[in-house]
């Protein structure tokens, strides 16, 4: 059994909008453990992205508990939440969110910046080791601007790794990308799993929620499906069909 | 995170804006130039004025008639005049604490010579006059003791005069007539300008005492006795002597009041100083006024800055940074933004006041710790206007600061 890296119970979120509440998330229980690959998949409104801002610590629970790797969240102060976003959280974020105007290297290192611990000697070394690890050498003195979109989330990917966290969190990664980009973006996910890095992400097309190995389907707040996939899709195949479809298309 | 990293990180947001970052330190820039150059040509003027006052005879001590008591009623200053030139004489012999000593004799009187005629005072005075108070001659030479001894029908112009009699041609040589009576001209005294109470020190005819008494005032009387003191730290000393000297020439018995006045310079050239010294506190203040302006202009540009970096502070904060890293980023950026805008400031400032000493008249002077005082308050500026901005982008939700478009 591995090691559990994720434990919310009867975690809930209400949003005051003035004088109305609005529950955005009811009583979810959930327990993802290390290495694991997990889709969460619901319509707009179903409370997916509230779960995630949860789960990466950007926000706080009204009610219920959140275990990140052992440790209780909801008892934490402001700083150590911070620290947490900082060590133990990787996220994703569908807009990419990199610093406009800086270049890709210096983005990466923005986490060790922040990093207390300083557990992290060269701040330099280590981001670059983590644009090799997503493929993007040869690009680190670009400026976001001077890169695709799949590059820009390449590069947010590497952010993601470089504190070396307990679990990377996807909030649609591939929502602003086209479909052969996002299936590449899929590739690195899947290589980065199998390296044994634990992946949560939001997605709402069910395709792409293939490519991972647990799919949860939430509803109006609620957790309503919860299922292993037998055989995942395999993104690297995906990618070689999908250019070769488009050669043919070509010719 | 280690202060060098702040230092850089704030450098770089800088500079990644330069428009906006050089527009905002302007107010600044503008700031502290403003007040260190105000202060620099108040300071020049106070700097001026003493030259000026020191230039008047800072060791000149005046001894002018005092009030008459006949009866137990007072007159007013001067009613009685005793001074003669054997006052002058005893001073001159028995005083030990001055450098020289002139009667001044006053008349005044149409002058007729070179082109025209103009009305202007003759002041009858010795030969050390032009020592005491200081001034130079022109052209020509001053009279000497034997001319004074033997009256001689000599005198030296002042500029003014000069100009209005002799406006083309050299005065020395010539003759004037004044009230009819001939004189010639031997010596031209340097521009002087004009005097504290404003009159001019140019607009004068200075001739031998006793010729002036003798030709043209009438009488043995004069007007005031004029004394340098030997140096001006013995300028009390030698105004006692003075006043034993005056009382036993005047023959005052003990008790009695003293029917002469001893003045010096001093409460002039404190009046002076102190009128430029009140000129540099109001040229500072409206100064002060524009490095606040600039302050605030610094405030502006931060607070909009938070705004339109909301998502960057955002994605910050969601990498884990804290509270205070993101108060300490932007108050950094001030206090950077500030402090290269007072250095700018200040050399500025040097370029400015290098231009106002060498083009104009004017006198211009930078104190350090004027410099310094513009720093620290550049700095302060900075610190105090960039600490709301500050403490409004680190009271942001990650997620709020996140979502914003």
């Amino acid at each position: 059994m591995n090691k559990e890296i994720i434990r919310t119970v009867e975690l809930s979120k209400i949003y005051k909008v003035g004088e109305i509440e609005v529950p955005a998330l009811k009583s979810v229980n959930l327990t993802i453990n290390e290495s694991e690959f997990v889709a969460i998949m619901g319509a707009s409104g179903s409370g997916k992205s509230t779960l995630m801002n949860l789960l990466g610590c950007l926000d706080e629970p009204t009610d219920g508990e959140y275990f990140l790797d052992g440790v209780n969240t909801s008892k934490l102060i402001k700083n150590e939440y911070a620290s947490i976003r900082n060590q133990k959280i990787g996220f994703v974020f569908q807009g990419f969110n990199l610093l406009s105007r800086t270049t890709a290297l210096e983005n990466v290192e923005l986490p060790l910046m922040y990093d207390r611990s300083e557990r992290i000697k060269d701040h330099h070394k280590r981001a670059i080791e983590a644009l090799e690890r997503v493929g993007l050498t040869d690009r680190m003195h670009h400026i976001p601007s001077q890169l695709s979109g799949g590059q820009q989330q390449r590069v947010a990917i590497a952010r993601a790794l470089v504190n070396n966290p307990s679990i990377i969190l996807a909030d649609e990664p591939t929502g602003n990308l086209d479909s052969v980009t996002s299936v590449e973006v899929f590739c690195l996910f899947q290589q980065l799993n199998a390296e044994g890095i634990t992946i949560v992400m939001v997605t709402h097309e069910r395709d792409f929620a293939m490519f991972a190995k647990r799919i949860i389907e939430m509803r109006d707040g609620k957790k309503v499906k919860d299922m292993m996939i037998k055989e995942s899709m395999n993104a690297q195949h995906e990618l070689e069909r999908i250019l070769n479809e488009s050669i043919v298309y070509e010719d | 995170m280690k202060a060098r990293v702040i230092l850089k990180a704030a450098i770089k947001s800088i500079l990644k804006s330069r428009m906006r970052s050089l527009l905002t330190a302007l107010g600044i820039i503008i700031g502290v130039a403003a007040v260190v150059v105000m202060v620099a040509i108040g300071d020049g003027a106070q700097l001026t004025v003493e030259e000026q006052i020191a230039s008047l005879g800072s060791n000149l001590i005046i001894i002018t008639p005092g009030t008459s008591s006949t009866g137990g009623v007072r007159g007013g200053m001067g009613t009685f005049n005793r001074f003669t030139l054997d006052d002058v004489e005893k001073i001159k012999n028995e005083a030990t604490l001055i450098k020289g000593v002139s009667p001044l004799v006053r008349s005044g009187g149409q002058i007729i010579g070179g082109t025209g005629n103009w009305f202007t005072q003759i002041q009858g005075v010795s030969e050390d006059y032009l020592e005491i108070r200081s001034w130079g001659l022109q052209s020509g030479e001053f009279f000497t003791e034997r001319d004074i001894t033997a009256k001689a029908k000599v005198c030296v112009l002042g500029s003014e005069v000069v100009e209005n009699l002799f406006p083309d041609e050299d005065p020395i040589g010539q003759q004037v007539r004044i009230r009819n009576v001939p004189f010639k001209v031997i010596g031209v005294l340097k521009s002087k300008g004009q005097t504290a109470v404003g009159e001019s020190n140019d607009d004068i005819i200075l001739a031998p005492s006793k010729t002036v008494l003798d030709r043209l005032s009438g009488g043995r009387f004069i007007s005031s006795i004029q004394v340098s003191a030997a140096s001006s730290d013995k300028n009390s000393a030698a105004q006692a002597e003075l006043k034993s000297i005056m009382r036993e020439s005047h023959r005052l018995e003990e008790g009695e009041d003293d029917d002469f006045t001893i003045k010096d310079q001093s409460d002039i050239a404190e009046a002076a100083t102190e009128t430029s010294r009140v000129l540099t506190y109001l040229l500072a203040s409206v100064a002060g006024v524009s490095l606040i302006v600039g302050g605030i202009g610094i405030m502006n540009i931060m607070l909009v800055s938070v705004t339109e970096r909301t998502r960057e502070i955002g994605i910050r904060l969601s990498v884990g940074a804290r509270a205070s890293d993101i108060l300490v980023q932007f108050l950094t950026e001030a206090v950077v933004l500030s402090l290269s805008g007072g250095i700018i400031g200040v050399l500025f400032s040097i370029l400015v006041t290098y231009l106002i000493n060498n083009y104009t008249d004017q006198v211009a002077y930078i104190k350090p710790q004027i410099v310094a005082i513009a720093f620290i308050f550049a700095g302060a500026i900075g610190i105090f206007f960039g600490f709301y901005p500050a403490k409004k982008a680190a009271a942001l939700n990650p997620i709020d600061a996140l979502r914003y478009e």
